[in-house]
């Protein structure tokens, strides 16, 4: 690890200067610090603010929901309010790491961690991410558990949150503080697909800081939840995942809010899918006549073709378990 | 209750300052592997070396902070090299070797502590951020010679072989048990999944967080 700077940080203020200066921002760190141990993360400063009042659940009207960007993983998972208004987002957590994990981790660092690609994590290995100009060496090497939507040449790394493909269902927003002051940035924005230039992972400008993550209200009755396939039951990354979020009224689908995981660059959202939804009845047949656009456009390297099969059978089996089929 | 520890401050790179006369099981293990000629460069007495030996001895001093936390009951205020680790405080400075280096890299469990309470991985805590933290280690549970009802619990269920992971494992179940995840086997095997045991113990393991968990 190189040596760096500490400074610990109590008001957001104190934060955005320290951050406007090139500091990094440490929240839970179990990232930030993993990678700091194998040179693939080198900063200089490290702010820490854990302390800064960012650590609140806020419903709003209509249920609309705003978690705060310091929750804990566990903390958001627990909370009885995200439990009843977006079962799609407690599950996705509790499906997420481990339990020590989700105590240390929060919901603004969760949509920040870096990928699991094994080549990005290896400074030995060429990496476009880690390096920009000196190659992907996944494009060609072991890539069973890389992406199949939203490539490049340059990048072919998933991200690995779960939380964010709920996130990316529900249309989140995600709440910004910079030195010019507030914005939103609509989920969808914030995440970047890698193109040429992989290096750049998210839509945030030099020192700001995510506030919170909002959920826009959806029309109720709403079910949702999520569907995590992987190599082991427990404690592992995605091979493909599901969030599934269903309005339906007078036996018809109204509105349908769906993202798959473990397949893309960014959480991917399904719009087709969606559309394919609307206005329909459940049925087994829809279930799979929708499912089998979900992985439209799909581009699959040597070790992961079987991620295609695998996705559309992932979404349809949550749009069975979340829609049932009356 | 808390008892006030003296400030120590950081230990030179190369460390030879043991304070204990009696050789421990770590510094013999160290002692004789320099003796045997297998390490040759300064910085073998595990115990007392806080920074990376190989980077300390750059001309430049690596920037450090000052921090008190809690260490099972006792404060206690120390000056670590920001890179430091709870993980490496723990073993190497305060000599609290229960906490196990399996992974270094949050993925095994083997390093479990509670801090305020709810069970962390300390190989991905770093020590600086810990100002006035309660940590929790394996050696901190028993009540003097009163075992916590859970160690007792792994005796009697048998619930390792190697015991590599076992102070991460009962930690870890002590956090499950307080977080009331113990329902079921499967919801233990669930919430005790960040843990990992290369013997196979999990049937056991399962049954020892059960055991606890019943009495309360």
């Amino acid at each position: 690890m190189h040596p760096f700077t500490y400074t610990r940080v109590s008001d957001t203020r104190e934060a955005l200067n320290a951050g406007r200066g090139g500091g990094r921002y440490i929240a839970g760190g179990t990232t930030l610090v993993d990678l700091m141990r194998e040179t693939v993360e080198q900063p200089e400063t490290l702010v820490d603010i854990s302390g800064l009042p960012l650590r609140e659940i806020t419903v709003a009207e209509h249920g609309a929901l705003r978690i705060g960007a310091l929750v804990r993983m566990a903390e958001a998972a627990a909370h009885p309010k995200v439990r009843v208004l977006y079962p799609v987002i407690s599950e996705a957590l509790e499906l997420s790491a481990s339990a020590q994990l989700r105590n240390m981790a929060t919901i603004g660092g969760n949509i920040m961690q870096r990928t699991r690609c094994t080549y990005f994590r290896d400074v030995t290995a060429d990496c476009n991410k880690r390096e920009p100009g000196s190659g992907c060496a996944a494009l060609h090497g072991f890539n069973r558990s890389h992406a199949i939507l939203g490539t490049s040449d340059h990048c072919v790394s998933t991200h690995p949150s779960d939380v964010a493909v709920a996130f990316a269902a529900l249309e989140a927003r995600v709440h910004l503080l910079g030195p010019d002051g507030e914005r939103q940035v609509p989920f969808a924005d914030f995440l970047l697909r890698p193109g040429s230039t992989p290096d750049r992972e998210q839509a945030l400008r030099r020192g700001e800081l995510i506030t919170a993550v909002e959920i826009p209200a959806l029309p109720r009755p709403l079910k949702s939840g999520y569907l995590k396939v992987r190599d082991r039951q427990s404690y592992e990354f995605a091979l493909t995942s599901a969030a599934v979020a269903l309005h339906v009224r007078g036996g018809v689908i109204r509105e349908a809010r769906i993202a798959a995981g473990g397949v893309g660059t960014v959480p991917w959202k399904l719009p087709e899918v969606e559309q394919q939804l609307i206005g329909e009845r459940p049925s087994e047949s829809l279930w799979a006549s929708a499912a089998a656009k979900a992985a439209d456009g799909a581009r699959a390297l040597q070790h992961n073709r079987f991620k295609v099969e695998l996705l559309k059978r992932t979404v349809e089996r949550q749009l069975r378990i979340v829609g049932g089929t009356k | 209750m808390s008892t006030e520890l003296p400030e120590s401050a950081v230990p030179p790179p190369t460390g030879a300052d043991e304070s204990s006369s009696a050789p421990s099981r770590r510094t013999f293990i160290a002692t004789s592997t320099a003796v045997g000629g297998v390490v040759v460069a300064g910085g073998v007495f595990a115990g007392t070396v806080l920074a990376d030996p190989e980077e300390a001895s750059a001309a430049e001093k690596p920037p450090s902070s000052r921090v008190s936390l809690t260490v099972n009951g006792t404060r206690r205020t120390v000056t670590v090299d920001n890179r430091t680790s709870l993980l490496d405080l723990l073993r190497e400075h305060f000599e609290l070797t229960g906490s196990k280096k399996g992974c270094n890299a949050g993925a095994c469990g083997a390093c479990t502590v509670l801090i305020d309470g709810q069970r962390h991985n300390a190989c991905l805590t770093l020590a600086v951020r810990l100002e006035d933290a309660e940590v929790t280690t394996v050696e901190g549970l028993a009540d003097g010679d009163q075992l916590h009802p859970l160690q007792q619990a792994f005796i009697d269920q048998d619930a390792f072989q190697c015991g590599y992971c076992t102070p991460g494992q009962i930690v870890s179940g002590v956090g499950c048990i307080k977080e009331g995840h113990t329902n079921s086997p499967e919801e233990i095997r669930e919430w005790m999944s960040g843990n990992i045991c290369r013997c196979g113990c999990y049937v056991k393991i399962v049954r020892a967080v059960e055991q606890t968990a019943g009495r309360k």
